[in-house]
């Protein structure tokens, strides 16, 4: 396929690119830069998308979703993750091993891959166990999880709580390069906790999981990075402490990275009050104190990337008892105009924003991937920053429409989603 | 006044006048109590169902005798014996129940919130019987009237809640009513029984037991659960009962006139000593013959309210 995207404000901060250009591609790369596309678009095998007045970026990489399959079909399948994504402008997604049998071996990962290529829809790039079972207490094959295809390694939805293991898990991944994505909890502080610990958990007599759970696992995992040298990657940060911690850490040269999601710098804790299950998530969306630090950190550069911690539930499974519902927020197809949120309050530019949404997580797992520059594949999202939209669940791809923002009126409209040279939304 | 509330699900939500016309409505219904017929049949016709997901006493049985007095044609569901074993929904379980014609849920259940679950979905008038650490509203609303009833006038009483306040729905809802009604809100227990930013809501915070019962009208015992030691908030019941428990020598610290509560069960020589139970200051006993009134009330009042009209 060949397409022609033609006057759109091409914003590509790999590059440093922020102008009016046209954007060829052919072969599934990024081919050149027409100045004048008279001659092209005569051509009737090529199409030719008119972006002016548009968004033209590399395509957004998320680096935390939960595509459900193998195992748990009935929330998400790798194949409606994937539209998910396409919808929400993802040309990549990260996908997390706590599927059933969980992605602790190269035959998982090799599956997972093979799903993602017969759905051929975005770049799926799996991330590996760091122990058998997801237990805490083997590692995994990650050499061979490695050889297969898998970009990190992480016990996500659940920590490594022996601080051994994962110093063991730090060192061996090194081997491989992998980056180790921690998810920071102290599990015997969050016992039984369904919700930020603070004055609402008191109102609604739930069980609280305090900031403490996170803080305290990272700073032990920074602690380890120092030891092992190993890239370290902070998953989810919802606290004002932990952005503190990683400010610290990062000052002080140690290899740590880390990610907020839409709802942990948009919602409080406030978001819960009448018990709605769709906020109630992993780590809990915590108090107006720490959204506002987590945008800070987000301004200040110690918060690198935007991840979405997609996790589909289905309606069935979230209409219980609080203490009953799963953990997880659908987020694949609100995630860019909750992004751009920040643009609008001022916290970043849109240079900065598509930033962490593109090159930086392209870096953590060490692709080639989220840039528009000559000979890169050719995943290209177009936007319209200003197009106002009501969001409706019931119209997302996903299979999981669990989510606190269903009828918020945003502005952010994705337009087109190119993945490898081909249009993957609209479909 | 015209009781608009087609739910009483929490003292949170109901103003300090709903919370009056409950308690006037409650001593209406005491004097039927008083009677030798003790019956009217303001709720003939109606189906109240107790879905009862936690064991209880003295709360089901005092709903029952409530809606029994009302002439309301009352069905006990409790989950031992129903579908829940199987796997079967919270909301299935009560949409079956509506389907067979409830009008009335009054719902116990372990969990915060349960209750506001069926509101939400259901058509039935839901009526909260204690939810996890919640709220419990038909207790504290009894406790009101009980308090009412001794000093006559709530507002400017100094109350004090002793004991596990975190995991205390009785304490939440109490909270909320005696302040709604103007009174001097204090909780004492040790830190780890004391939620987190309970402050906020204008009550005070001691830790210290003799401290807190200055001077107080009320005081407000709370039952300890035995569980507490296991889950490391406690050393020993032995050591709680010394520096929290209420003993004769403590209480003469309040007002000469202080009145004490429980909700019951108590735990004798633990919370209180059985000399201070048993003492002319205690109205525990009160406590209990008032829920049924304060119960009628609340269901007479939701099932003709302008919610169910």
């Amino acid at each position: 396929m060949k397409i022609l995207v033609k006057g759109g404000q091409v914003v590509d901060p790999s590059q440093g690119i922020n102008e009016i250009r046209t954007l060829y591609i052919e072969d599934g790369k990024i081919k050149s830069y027409p100045r004048g596309t008279k001659e092209l678009e005569k051509d009737p095998s090529i199409k030719v998308i008119d972006a002016s007045g548009k968004i033209v970026s590399p395509g957004f990489i998320d680096l935390h979703v939960h595509l459900r399959e193998p195992g748990f079909e009935h929330k998400e399948t790798i194949r409606t993750g994937c539209m998910a994504a396409a919808a929400g402008g993802f040309t990549s997604v990260v996908c997390m091993p706590n599927t059933n049998p969980v992605n602790d071996n190269a035959s998982v990962t090799e599956y997972i891959l093979l799903k993602a290529r017969t759905a051929g829809i975005v770049n799926v790039f799996p991330v590996g166990a760091i122990t058998k079972g997801l237990k805490g207490e083997e590692l995994s094959e990650i050499g061979e999880m490695w050889e297969a295809g898998c970009i990190a390694i992480s016990d996500d939805g659940r920590p490594v709580m022996n601080s051994r293991v994962m110093r063991h898990a730090m060192e061996y991944a090194k081997a491989f390069g992998l980056p180790v994505i921690s998810h920071a909890e102290d599990l015997n502080l969050s016992s039984g906790g369904v919700m930020n610990d603070g004055f609402t958990s008191t109102m609604l007599g739930l069980r609280g999981i305090p900031n403490a759970s996170e803080e305290v696992m990272v700073a032990r995992d920074i602690t380890l990075a120092e030891l092992t040298k190993t890239h370290l990657h902070i998953a989810h940060v919802s606290t004002a402490g932990a952005v503190r911690l990683i400010k610290d850490a990062k000052k002080r040269g140690v290899k740590v990275t880390a990610e907020a999601t839409p709802h942990h710098f948009t919602l409080t804790d406030k978001s819960v009050l009448s018990y709605d299950t769709n906020a109630k998530v992993n780590p809990p969306i915590r108090s107006k104190e720490d959204m506002e630090g987590i945008r800070e950190g987000i301004r200040e550069g110690v918060i690198d990337i935007i991840a979405t911690d997609h996790a589909p539930h289905t309606e069935d499974e979230k209409k219980v008892e609080f203490d009953l519902a799963p953990f997880g927020i659908s987020g694949l197809e609100t995630a860019l105009p909750l992004a751009l949120k920040l643009v609008e309050d001022g916290v970043l530019t849109l240079t900065e924003l598509i930033r962490k949404l593109t090159i930086n997580p392209a870096q953590i797992i060490k692709s080639d991937r989220g840039t528009v520059k000559l000979g890169a594949p050719a995943d290209v999202v177009i936007f319209d920053p200003n197009k106002v939209i009501k969001v409706d669940r019931d119209k997302f791809r996903s299979k999981g429409k669990n989510t606190p923002f269903h009828g918020w009126q945003l502005s952010g409209q994705v337009l087109y989603t190119i993945v490898g040279g081909h249009i993957v939304f609209p479909t | 006044m015209v009781f608009e509330q087609k739910h009483i699900l929490g003292l949170e939500e109901l103003s300090s006048d709903e919370i009056r016309l409950i308690l006037d409505t409650a001593e209406s219904m005491k004097e039927v109590s008083e009677r030798d017929v003790k019956k009217v049949p303001a709720l003939k016709g109606v189906t109240v169902v107790n879905l009862f997901f936690e064991p209880s006493t003295r709360t089901r049985a005092s709903f029952e005798i409530a809606e029994k007095r009302l002439s309301a044609d009352v069905l006990n569901f409790t989950p031992t014996e129903s579908s829940v074993v199987k796997g079967e929904t919270l909301l299935d379980t009560a949409r079956n129940l509506e389907a067979m014609g409830a009008s009335v849920i009054v719902i116990r259940h372990a969990m915060s919130g349960a209750p506001w679950l069926l509101s939400r979905e259901l058509s039935s008038s839901i009526v909260n019987a204690g939810d996890g650490f919640h709220e419990h509203p038909s207790q504290a609303l009894l406790d009101l009237f009980t308090v009412r009833e001794v000093k006559k006038e709530i507002s400017g009483l100094k109350i004090v809640i002793v004991g596990d306040v975190s995991h205390s729905r009785v304490a939440r809802s109490n909270i909320w009513g005696f302040i709604k009604l103007g009174a001097e809100v204090r909780v004492v227990g040790p830190p780890t029984m004391i939620p987190r930013d309970i402050e906020k809501v204008d009550v005070r915070v001691y830790y210290d037991i003799e401290d807190a019962l200055e001077g107080v009208d009320v005081v407000m015992m709370l039952r300890l659960q035995k569980e507490r030691q296991e889950s490391g908030l406690l050393p020993s019941l032995r050591e709680y009962s010394r520096f929290y428990g209420l003993t004769r020598e403590r209480l003469r610290l309040a007002k000469e006139d202080v009145i004490v509560m429980h909700p019951g069960p108590i735990n004798r020589g633990v919370e209180l000593s059985s000399e201070v139970a048993d003492d002319v200051h205690s109205v525990i006993l009160d406590q209990v013959s008032n829920g049924i009134a304060v119960r009628m009330a609340m269901l007479y009042l939701v099932a003709s309210s302008g919610g169910n009209a």
